[in-house]
C-alpha cells in the first residue's frame, strides 16, 4: 500500500506584487476555474503521482471581525499558498516537482517577499512547508496510478458489456463474472489494460502508523483523569463563550460571490478554500488544538476507508494553522456543487462542523460544542462563503471521477481479481458495472 | 410556534391551489412601460387570494415580479437587496448556474425566446378562467391605464391536456402537503414524509431547519405601513411574508422524438416501448408508480393521491424502478437517515459513520430539504404516443410545459433538485446519464458521453440504452418574487411622484 502525502508551502507576498502574481496564477488557466494541465508554469498533468494542487492567495477579507472582541486589526502578510496531496514520500515528489516546474515555481515564488532566484528551490520550499493540523484522503493508499487503471478497466468492461449484452445477460452470474474475468484477462496480455499490484507498504509508515495508532488513545488515557476534573470547569467557560461569542454573518458582497461562482461547477468536484480567525484567548486556542488533533487521529485510522462520519462526497480536505494559531485554513476537493456541499455538512456532519469550525469568530451560535451552530442554515452557509477564498488555481488528476466512482471501480477490480464469486455475490457485483 | 395563524386572505391562492377547476391559462410576461401608470394598476389589480371558497371562482389572476420589475417600480435597492442572492443574479445570471441547470448546449439562454440578459420580464401576470372565459377576462384586466403601463414581451399559452403532459404521462401526481396548521417542527426524520413546514414554501414562516429564510425587513414607520409583522423580527415589518419565489421555465418537449426513440429501442413492439417509457418516467402512463403502494400511511399524502404513497426503501438495487427515472431523480423520498435507522443509538451508531459500507448509503441528501411545489401547465396540441410513432405523423404544433414551481429557497430547493438530482450526470451512483426526460446530453469533462440510460436488473448486469437525443429543450425562464397582497400593494406605492 502506498500512503498518501502533501505539502503545503507557505510565504508572504510582496504587497506591490499580488496583482502581478494574480494575474500570472490566471495565465495557468484556460478559462476562470480551468487550469492547463499543460501550462507552462507548473504542468500538474506531467506529475504523475499528484492527486490535486492549487494555489491560492491568501487575501483574508475578514480581517476586521476581531474587532468584534474589542481587539485591534491584526494585518497579516497576504501568502501564497501552494498545496498539493500525492503518492509516496515527499522526497521523490519534490525531486520531481523542481525537475518539471523549476522554473515555473521560481517565477511565481519571485513575487514573494523573501525569495532568492539563485538559492535552492527544493530547499526554500521546504523551509517554507506547513503541516497540517489535520489531513482527510478519502481512501489511504488508492494511488493516482490506481484510480486511472480502474477507471480504463470500468469503462472496457462497460463498453465489453455493452457489445455482447446478448451473450452475457443470457449467462449465471458467475459464468457471466468468469467471462468478465476472462475477457479483462486477454485485455491485460494484450497490453490495453493494466492492474499493477500495490506495492508493499514502507517498514517506516507502517511503524510510524503503529505508534500513532497506539499512542493517541494511551495519551488520551493518561490524560483522562486531567480531562474528568477539568470536563466542569470547561463545561462552565465553554457556555460562558458560546452565549457570549458574536455572530458575524451579513450576506455576501455579490463581487465576491460572483467571483467564486466563476471558479466552480466546470467539473463533477469541485474546491474550496477557507480561512478565517480563531476566536481570541487560550481556551479556544486550546480546544481546537486538542479537536484537530483528535479529529487527526479518527481520519488517519478510523475515517480512511471512503467516509468521512456519513459524507462520501470529500477526496482530500485539510485543516492548516496559521500565524502561530490565530488563524486557520480549510481546504478540500469534494464531489458536487457547493450547495449540495454545504447541505450535505449540514444534515449529516453539523455536529463535526460546529467543534470545529466553532471556534472561528463569526460562526454561527453553537451549544454545548455540537449543537445548532450550522443547523442555522443560511447563516451557516453566509459564513463559510464570506470566508472562502478564490482557489486561483486548482488542479485535478481524476476529472469527471467522484469519490463515489473511484469507489465503484475498485469494488469491480477486486471482483475481477477474485478467483471466484458465490452467486450473490457474482450478481452484486455485476450490477457495479 | 402556532402564535399567528395564516392569514389566508394575504396569501396568492396559487399557493394553496392549482386551479385545476380554471381550464384556460395563460401567463403573460410584461415590460413596465410606466412606472406610475403600473402602479397605478397594481395597486388595484385584483388578485386571487387562498381563502377557500364554497365553489371555485370563475376566474383567477396571480402576479410576480423579476428583480428588474422590482428596479422599475422603484423598490428602493436596499430594500431590494434583502433578496435572495439567486433571485438577484437571475435563472441566466451566473455561467456556473446556467451549467448546473443544465442550461448549456441548445438550453443556453442565448437561445432563449425570453428571458435571458436580453428580454428580461418585469411582470408575469397568470390568468386563469373557466372554459372559454379566458379571453374574456384578459380583456376585462387589459384596462385602458393597462396600455400606457405595460407592454405585453410574450404571453405564454398554455392548453388543457386533462392532467396529462405532452409525452402522455399523467402528471402532477407528487406534490408536498403544506403544513398551514403549523403543527409541523423541525426535527430529525427516520421516515420519509410528504408534509412540509410551511416556511419551505411561504416566506416569513419556519421552515425545515426552523428558521426564516432571509427576506426584505424594512424599519417599522409610516413607509412600510400596511405590511406584516415579521414575526422572527419584533419591530421589524416583513415584505416577504405570505409571499414565495416562482420559477417559470418554459420547456418545449419533443414528443415524436420521445416516443420514436423508445419505439425504436422496442424494435416496435408496443408493450417494450411502454415499459421503457415507464422506466423512464417511473410511473406507467396512467400514473401508477413503478414502485408497490405501501400499506403503511405516509405522513402528507393525501388519500387523493393514493399513487403517491411510495418509497424506493424496499429497491435498493434499483431493479423496479430505475435509480435514473425522473421521478426518482425528482423525489428520492428518502429521509434523513437510511431505512431502518430508528432510536437514539442507532442515528448516534449511523452519525458517527459506522453503519455498514453499503456504497450507496448516504449518498444522497434528504428530500425533505429540497421539495418543490410544481404549479405548471401544458402548452401545444395533444399528441398520442400512438400518433407520435407513426413515421407519416404531421406533427407541426409545438408540445411543451410552462414549467411553475413555487419554493422560498430557490438555491436549496428548485436549483438543488434542477442540478443534483435532475441534470447531474452522477446522481445516485449512476455514471454517464441524466435525467432520461430533462437531460441535455452535454460531456462533461472526463466523461464524454452523458445520454445513456441504465436499468438494473434482477439477474446482475444493468440494461443499459445508449444514444438518447435530448428531449427537452429550455425555451426561456426567470426567476419572480410572487409577493403577498399587502406587500403587493406597497411594491405599488414606489413610483416616483409627478
Amino acid at each position: 500500500m502506498t500512503p498518501q502525502s502533501n505539502f503545503m508551502v507557505l510565504a508572504p507576498i510582496a504587497a506591490d506584487r499580488i496583482d502581478a502574481l494574480r494575474n500570472l496564477l490566471a495565465s495557468m488557466n484556460r478559462e476562470p476555474g480551468v487550469v492547463d494541465p499543460q501550462n507552462a508554469l507548473v504542468p500538474f498533468g506531467e506529475l504523475e503521482t499528484l492527486h490535486y494542487g492549487r494555489i491560492l492567495i491568501l487575501d483574508d477579507q475578514t480581517l476586521n471581525d476581531i474587532t468584534a472582541y474589542g481587539l485591534p486589526r491584526v494585518n497579516y502578510p497576504t501568502y501564497l499558498a501552494f498545496l498539493g496531496d500525492f503518492d509516496g514520500p515527499p522526497e521523490a515528489f519534490f525531486a520531481e516537482l523542481a525537475q518539471r516546474a523549476g522554473d515555473g515555481l521560481k517565477h511565481i515564488f519571485s513575487h514573494c517577499v523573501d525569495f532568492n532566484p539563485d538559492g535552492n528551490l527544493l530547499d526554500w520550499m521546504k523551509a517554507r512547508n506547513v503541516s497540517a493540523a489535520t489531513i482527510y484522503v478519502n481512501w489511504i493508499g488508492r494511488t493516482v496510478q490506481q484510480v486511472g487503471e480502474e477507471a480504463a478497466l470500468h469503462d472496457a468492461l462497460v463498453s465489453y458489456v455493452q457489445q455482447n449484452a446478448a451473450a452475457l445477460t443470457g449467462m449465471p452470474p458467475t459464468k457471466a463474472h468468469d467471462a468478465l474475468k476472462q475477457y479483462v484477462r486477454s485485455e491485460q496480455q494484450a497490453g490495453r489494460l493494466t492492474l499493477t499490484p500495490p506495492q508493499a507498504t514502507p517498514l517506516g509508515w507502517w511503524i510510524g502508523n503503529l505508534i500513532h495508532l497506539l499512542g493517541v488513545p494511551l495519551l488520551l488515557l493518561l490524560l483522562t483523569p486531567f480531562l474528568l476534573v477539568y470536563s466542569p470547569f470547561f463545561l462552565i467557560q465553554l457556555r460562558r463563550h458560546e452565549k457570549s461569542d458574536p455572530e458575524i454573518a451579513p450576506r455576501i458582497d455579490p463581487v465576491h460571490a460572483h467571483q467564486l461562482a466563476m471558479l466552480e461547477d466546470h467539473d463533477v468536484t469541485n474546491q474550496f478554500s477557507a480561512m478565517g480567525a480563531i476566536k481570541p484567548g487560550l481556551f479556544r486556542r486550546w480546544l481546537l488544538t486538542f479537536l484537530l488533533w483528535v479529529i487527526n487521529y479518527t481520519t488517519r485510522h478510523i475515517y480512511n476507508h471512503g467516509r468521512l462520519a456519513r459524507v462520501s462526497s470529500i477526496h482530500f480536505a485539510r485543516w492548516v494553522f496559521l500565524d502561530d494559531k490565530k488563524r486557520l485554513l480549510f481546504a478540500s476537493n469534494y464531489d458536487g456543487s457547493l450547495e449540495s456541499y454545504m447541505d450535505d455538512f449540514i444534515n449529516k456532519v453539523g455536529f463535526g462542523l460546529n467543534v470545529v469550525f466553532g471556534n472561528g469568530i463569526g460562526y454561527p451560535t453553537t451549544n454545548w460544542l455540537i449543537l445548532d451552530g450550522a443547523k442555522d442554515e443560511q447563516k451557516f452557509k453566509y459564513v463559510l462563503r464570506r470566508h472562502e477564498l478564490p482557489t486561483e488555481v486548482w488542479y485535478n488528476a481524476h476529472p469527471g471521477l467522484t469519490a463515489y466512482d473511484q469507489q465503484r471501480n475498485t469494488l469491480i477490480r477486486e471482483g475481477i481479481e477474485k478467483e471466484s464469486l458465490t452467486n450473490t455475490e457474482a450478481q452484486q457485483w455485476l450490477r457495479l458495472i | 410556534m402556532n402564535s399567528y395563524a395564516v392569514d389566508y386572505s394575504d396569501v396568492q391562492g396559487l399557493l394553496r391551489f392549482g386551479y385545476a377547476a380554471l381550464t384556460e391559462a395563460s401567463f403573460l410576461l410584461l415590460r413596465i412601460r410606466d412606472a406610475r401608470d403600473a402602479s397605478a394598476w397594481l395597486a388595484s389589480a385584483p388578485v386571487t387570494n387562498a381563502v377557500k371558497l364554497d365553489k371555485a371562482p370563475p376566474t383567477a389572476m396571480q402576479v410576480a415580479f423579476t428583480r428588474e420589475g422590482l428596479e422599475a417600480l422603484h423598490l428602493p435597492p436596499n430594500i431590494i437587496a434583502g433578496f435572495s442572492d439567486e433571485f438577484l443574479s437571475g435563472m441566466w445570471g451566473e455561467e456556473n448556474r446556467s451549467h448546473r441547470l443544465g442550461d448549456i448546449g441548445k438550453n443556453s439562454p442565448e437561445y432563449w425566446r425570453w428571458g435571458g440578459s436580453e428580454k428580461v420580464p418585469h411582470v408575469l401576470v397568470m390568468l386563469y378562467a373557466q372554459k372559454g372565459q379566458l379571453q374574456a377576462r384578459r380583456e376585462a384586466i387589459q384596462d385602458p391605464a393597462w396600455d400606457t403601463a405595460f407592454e405585453i414581451m410574450d404571453s405564454l399559452p398554455t392548453s388543457d391536456l386533462q392532467g396529462v403532459e405532452p409525452f402522455g404521462f399523467t402528471d402532477g401526481i407528487s406534490e408536498p402537503s403544506l403544513d398551514w396548521e403549523r403543527q409541523r417542527t423541525s426535527a430529525d426524520q427516520v421516515a420519509y414524509t410528504n408534509l412540509s413546514c410551511l416556511g419551505e414554501f411561504l416566506l416569513g414562516y419556519p421552515n425545515e431547519y426552523g428558521k426564516y429564510t432571509d427576506r426584505p425587513l424594512l424599519p417599522n414607520d409610516s413607509t412600510s405601513v400596511g405590511l406584516p409583522e415579521a414575526e422572527d423580527s419584533p419591530g421589524m415589518r416583513d415584505l416577504g411574508r405570505n409571499g414565495s419565489y416562482l420559477v417559470l421555465r418554459q420547456l418545449q418537449q419533443d414528443v415524436r422524438g420521445f416516443w420514436q426513440f423508445a419505439d425504436r429501442q422496442a424494435r416496435s413492439d408496443p408493450q417494450a416501448r411502454e415499459q421503457l417509457a415507464a422506466s423512464m418516467v417511473g410511473r406507467n402512463r396512467n400514473g401508477d408508480p413503478l414502485m408497490p403502494l405501501s400499506s403503511q400511511p405516509i405522513d402528507g399524502v393525501k388519500p387523493a393521491h393514493p399513487s403517491n404513497q411510495f418509497t424506493y426503501d424496499s429497491d435498493g438495487n434499483g431493479t423496479r424502478c430505475p435509480f435514473g427515472a425522473h421521478i426518482r431523480r425528482s423525489n428520492p423520498r428518502n429521509a434523513d437517515f437510511p431505512p431502518g435507522t430508528t432510536g437514539f443509538f442507532s442515528r448516534l451508531i449511523h452519525n458517527l459513520g459506522f453503519a455498514g459500507t453499503d456504497l450507496r448509503q448516504d449518498i444522497m441528501s434528504s428530500t425533505r430539504f429540497h421539495r418543490l411545489l410544481r404549479r405548471g401547465r401544458e402548452y401545444g396540441p395533444r399528441l398520442s404516443p400512438e400518433q407520435a410513432v407513426q413515421p407519416d405523423c404531421s406533427d407541426t404544433g409545438e408540445h411543451g410545459i410552462q414549467f411553475v414551481c413555487i419554493n422560498a429557497n430557490i438555491s436549496r430547493q428548485f436549483e438543488f433538485v434542477q442540478g443534483a438530482w435532475i441534470m447531474n450526470t452522477k446522481f445516485n451512483g449512476v455514471t454517464a446519464e441524466s435525467d432520461p426526460l430533462l437531460g441535455n446530453r452535454q460531456p462533461i469533462p472526463g466523461c464524454a458521453v452523458t445520454d445513456n440510460f441504465s436499468l438494473p436488473q434482477e439477474g446482475g448486469l444493468p440494461r443499459c440504452i445508449n444514444g438518447l437525443p435530448q428531449f427537452v429543450t429550455v425555451r426561456g425562464g426567470a426567476y419572480f418574487f410572487l409577493p403577498g397582497i399587502r406587500a403587493l400593494r406597497y411594491l405599488a406605492m414606489h413610483s416616483p411622484p409627478t
